[in-house]
């Protein structure tokens, strides 16, 4: 195995793109590593990322926020400004794996590595992420909905990286918040995610919402139904009962060792209503 | 009360120094700077690395095994299969509180005829690394013959099921059956008349339990480097419970004397009762003797869950009548252990254990030994005692309910006490069962008020506790200071305890005696740490040994002033003419007789070698709050006692240590911990990501109460405690479970999607 540390995007493309056999990107290296280690994978080239600044940084962009790929959930939970705007983001980043993960653990892994139960991804595509992604044709941009297709893969072609998120502006009275139900209070996997973002006008009516989950399909699922059973209501008991029904509805899970189906159905709903209310409180401080 | 107990070697009004209180311990440095040494922290110069190849089927013939590849790739030094090791005659040998059969171990540690569970062990390759050691197990071919398998302990009862050793016949049944099955054998005990008892009860309650097997999940996976010498000396440095056991059974296994294997105990990163046995320590060494070379072998997490032993899973059928004033008139019960792939399950102890804290006239026991394509099961913390205590404790508190009774109450009108006849036989000394019922009673927290969708419940448990052969030696050195050498490996702090009794009888300070875990060359035979034995055989053994370097003590003193050495007193860590008649002399200190010791008969050691008799049970009561979430159907403890007799607790820091982690494995153990198979017969979850032992933010501080009544056996009074208090956890949340819903689960491990789908079928019903 072949390992390499780039310090330009462009050199770490040129690696991938004219690598032969299985390529694997390191950030965090906290799913790649535990892969390696058990054999699932073996790759001929793994090309760290971490030396290359752009996938390193935070910045403030067009009145919102763009975080590099490799950036750390420690990095994120440190950034005030960040927290405040997209504290749903921020809390899904801070729930992976324990304090020494934290300082490990990036966006980019959790979204590249293309787990259907990744804790960050429900948040990111609740919040309207756009990924940059540099390839050996150039820049293009996509939201994150589009990157992951099933366990383990990516619409990302040969030789392309994730480099960044853009976290859009946010309206007056707006936020987000992301809830997962795992068995145990902490290192563990979501057997069911949600998050959810939304924005409410002045008379306290929603008039955006996101409403993403994790762990119930294939992959990610950002649900327009749900979004739906918010947007136009003050988000009462009773819309708050059909956003459960419709995230209910669009799960479409499996039975295995982290929960049967009608347990996932049932408690995506649950959490569905639990987030919306957080989104919901913290959206009317702003 | 600390500090008052008026036992054993000491005068009645002296006051203890050390024992009952709570000093640091000599290992803790190291082991907070990562200095100590664990199993996988040894190396050797030209050192080898050893890999296990297992299978993949959960029930195979092996047809053939071809190592020719493997054997010529470059780096690997020594390849071994079923060919390495001789058969072994069946023969059953007691390894403390479970019995081991050579003819099982030999097939468990390297499969023979048949595997028979996913990841039992095939071959083993020792090379030069880790990554030519990967590549040769690759390419050694296995020609398998998958058989059907069976995983439940019921389905492996049924007359047609796949038989995993097909020469078995049941022990235990009269007549003997005449066709083999997976029933290893039958064990049954009995007091008085249940028929009777039954007709006289006025309540019965009689429900079925099933539990999981769950494994011990010690953080410290298994391993051990080998060495052995071209002339057959074998080195052995391994991570394990008794270095002595394994030294016994690798030498039976490989066929060498005893004296050639010296055998040293690491540091240990949690046992509980799962390194007892051997797994890798007989491969390293026949690896080590092909090659000449040590060889390092260490279990992937992987390996430790699908190859080492957890403890049984079981079905159970428990029934119990009283009448309405709240006396019990019968209790029976029917155990069903699974043992995984070799018989042994602690289906007997389980069934000695399950009414213990009674004091009942009519009792029947049946308990079946079942084996099943699962990893053969290995002690586990008072080992088959939780199983069936927990079954019998939730319907002892669905009883008390139905009588309208407080379940403590209920337990204090049926307890056993000093001179009930436990219905597994002999007749109980002094014992604390009642202290701890009425200290629980009286603890706050017993009548706290609840929250919204929470639920108390209380659970009481018995454990054994067990002596054995031990040995001891103090060094006094010439400073006046001293060297105690024990042959217990130290899991629980017994290093600080122990010195605490040696520093109570010479009478000097704690910090000036060095605590060894000796090897088996430089020690007597010592039993294994089990049994919650060390405080209780190895204190009692350095007490001895203490005391017979205080005779020689007084020996050299008397010696000095020319006086019969019954003349001499010790006290205070001072030699003191016994009386006025004694003569008239100037005390001297024990370093004072120490730095002379050359020249009044050599130098003074200390010895004891004992087979340590009178155990003292130990019984305890627990209370426990949790809250149910009743949309996700999670359980939250939110608040627990452990309330525990520890006849007398030497470190009592080290004692509540064992009451909270008792509790903390049972919280595991009753919420979410669990073997997941496959329909392929292949686990699951061989990892603590989806093997969910509880994490710190998942349990409150447990609160702990020690009870003290003192074991007239020992010296300072103690009894094991680290047992006990794995034993009540299940029933005490699921009867806490049962106060906040009005539902009696009966399944292990009451996990979120259980309860919720309880929950929601009890709203359907009602």
């Amino acid at each position: 195995m072949r390992y390499e540390a780039p310090e330009t995007l462009d050199a770490a493309v040129a690696l991938l793109a004219g690598a032969d056999g299985e390529t694997r990107l390191l950030a965090g290296g906290t799913d790649l590593l535990v892969q390696l280690r058990a054999e699932m994978i073996e790759p001929a080239l793994v090309v760290d990322v971490k030396r290359i600044p752009e996938l390193c940084a935070i910045a403030a962009e067009d009145g919102g926020f763009r975080i590099g790929a490799a950036v750390t959930g420690a990095e994120l939970g440190e950034h005030a400004a960040l927290k405040a705007a997209w504290p749903g983001v921020v809390e899904a980043a801070e729930l992976i794996g324990s304090t020494q993960i934290q300082g490990r653990a990036t966006l980019g892994g959790n979204l590249c590595n293309a787990s259907p139960a990744a804790d960050s991804v429900p948040a990111l595509i609740a919040a309207g992420a756009t990924a940059s992604i540099a390839g050996p044709h150039g820049r293009r941009q996509a939201p994150v909905e589009e990157i992951v297709t099933g366990p383990g893969e990516t619409s990302l072609a040969k030789g392309e990286i994730v480099v960044s998120f853009l976290l859009p502006a946010r309206p007056p009275h707006s936020s987000d918040a992301y809830l997962r139900f795992i068995p145990r209070t902490e290192m563990d996997i979501a057997v069911v995610g949600v998050g959810i973002s939304l924005t409410l006008d002045e008379s306290g009516t929603c008039g955006a919402a996101r409403v993403v989950l994790g762990a119930v399909a294939e992959r990610v699922l950002l649900v327009p139904e749900a979004a739906e059973a918010l947007i136009g209501t003050a988000v009462d008991e009773a819309a708050l009962a059909r956003l459960g029904e419709a995230a209910s509805a669009a799960c479409r899970p499996i039975d295995d060792k982290r929960g049967t189906k009608e347990y996932r159905i049932k408690v995506a709903a649950v959490l569905a209503r639990r987030a919306a209310q957080i989104a919901l409180e913290r959206a009317r401080r702003n | 009360m600390p500090n008052d107990v008026k036992t054993g070697s000491l005068a009645p009004d002296k006051k203890l120094k050390w024992v009952g209180t709570r000093p640091l311990r000599p290992d803790g440095v190291d082991k907070v700077t990562g200095r100590a040494k664990f199993g996988a922290d040894f190396s050797l110069p030209g050192m080898l690395i050893g890999k296990v190849l297992r299978s993949p089927h959960p029930h195979a013939r092996i047809k053939s095994i071809d190592t020719s590849k493997a054997e010529v790739l470059p780096g690997v030094k020594a390849v071994v299969t079923r060919d390495d090791f001789h058969d072994m005659e069946s023969e059953f040998v007691p390894a403390g509180e479970m019995l081991v059969n050579y003819r099982d171990m030999v097939r468990n540690v390297m499969a023979r005829e048949k595997v028979l569970y996913d990841g039992h062990a095939v071959a083993a390759v020792a090379a030069t690394s880790n990554a030519v050691a990967k590549r040769a197990l690759k390419l050694i071919e296995v020609d398998y013959e998958p058989l059907p398998h069976v995983i439940d302990v019921l389905e492996a009862m049924e007359p047609d099921a796949p038989l995993l050793h097909e020469d078995m016949i049941t022990a235990g049944v009269e007549p003997a059956p005449d066709k083999p099955s997976n029933v290893a054998k039958v064990v049954e005990f009995a007091i008085g008349d249940v028929e009777a008892g039954f007709a006289q009860a006025e309540v019965i309650v009689e429900r079925t339990f099933q539990t999981k097997p769950v494994h011990q999940a010690y953080i410290e996976p298994h391993a051990c480097v080998a060495s052995v010498s071209e002339d057959g000396q074998a080195e052995l440095w391994c991570t394990t419970q008794g270095h002595y056991v394994v030294r016994g059974h690798c030498a039976r296994l490989l066929g060498m004397d005893v004296s050639k294997i010296r055998v040293t105990a690491s540091e240990i990163g949690g046992g509980f009762g799962g390194k007892t046995v051997v797994y890798l320590e007989p491969l390293a060494l026949a690896l080590s003797a092909k090659a000449c070379r040590p060889v390092k072998m260490v279990m992937s997490r992987d390996e430790v869950f699908r190859a080492s032993g957890p403890t049984s899973g079981a079905h159970m059928r428990i029934k119990v009548g009283a009448t309405k004033d709240g006396r019990i008139t019968a209790a029976e019960a029917d155990l069903k252990y699974q043992a995984g792939a070799f018989q042994g399950s602690p289906v007997q102890p389980g069934a000695m254990c399950a009414f213990a804290p009674y004091d009942l006239e009519n009792v029947k026991v049946v308990g079946y030994d079942v084996v099943t394509n699962r990893p053969k099961v290995a002690a586990y913390r008072a080992p088959g005692a939780p199983i069936s205590e927990y079954a019998v404790e939730c319907v002892i508190d669905e009883l008390a309910r139905k009588l309208g009774l407080d379940p403590i109450d209920f337990r204090l009108a049926n307890a056993a006490k000093e001179g009930t006849r436990a219905a597994y036989g002999p007749k109980f000394g002094p014992i604390g069962l009642v202290e701890t019922l009425q200290e629980a009673k009286a603890h706050p927290h017993y009548t706290a008020p609840l929250g919204p969708d929470q639920g108390r419940g209380v659970a009481s448990g018995f454990w054994f506790n067990i002596g054995g052969e031990t040995c001891a030696a103090l060094n006094i050195n010439e400073d006046g200071t001293a060297a105690l050498m024990i042959g217990t490996p130290d899991i629980g702090g017994s290093r600080a305890s122990l010195c605490m009794m040696a520093a109570e009888e010479l009478g000097i300070d704690l910090d000036r005696i060095r605590p060894i875990i000796a090897d088996t060359s430089s020690l007597g035979y010592t039993f294994l740490t089990g049994g919650s034995r060390v405080t209780f055989a190895s204190g009692m053994a350095t007490i001895d040994a203490a005391q017979d370097a205080v005779r020689q003590l007084c020996e050299r003193a008397a010696k000095i002033w020319e006086i019969p050495s019954d003349a001499v007193e010790w006290e205070d860590g001072y030699a003191k003419p016994a009386g006025a008649n004694a003569g008239d002399f100037e005390p001297m200190s024990l370093a004072e007789v120490a730095k002379v010791a050359g020249k009044t008969g050599g130098p003074i050691v200390g010895h004891a070698q004992i087979n340590a008799q009178g155990a003292g049970p130990s019984f305890g009561t627990h209370i426990v709050d949790v809250e149910v979430d009743r949309e996700t159907g999670r359980v939250t403890v939110v608040r627990y006692t452990v309330v525990q007799d520890a006849g007398k607790a030497v470190h009592p820091a080290y004692v509540e240590g064992q009451y909270q982690g008792g509790a903390v494995q049972g919280i595991g153990w009753a919420l979410n911990e669990e073997y997941i198979y496959g329909e392929d017969g292949r686990l699951e979850n061989p990892g603590f990501l989806d093997y969910r032992i509880p994490v710190a933010s998942d349990v409150p501080m447990i609160d702990t109460v020690i009870v003290e009544v003192p074991n007239p056996r020992h010296p300072y009074g103690v009894r094991g405690v680290g047992e006990t208090p794995i034993v009540p956890p299940m029933a005490a949340i699921t009867n806490a479970l049962a106060d906040a819903l009005g539902i009696r689960f009966t399944e292990l491990p009451m996990s979120p999607p259980k309860v919720l789908e309880a929950i929601g079928e009890a709203a359907a019903g009602g």
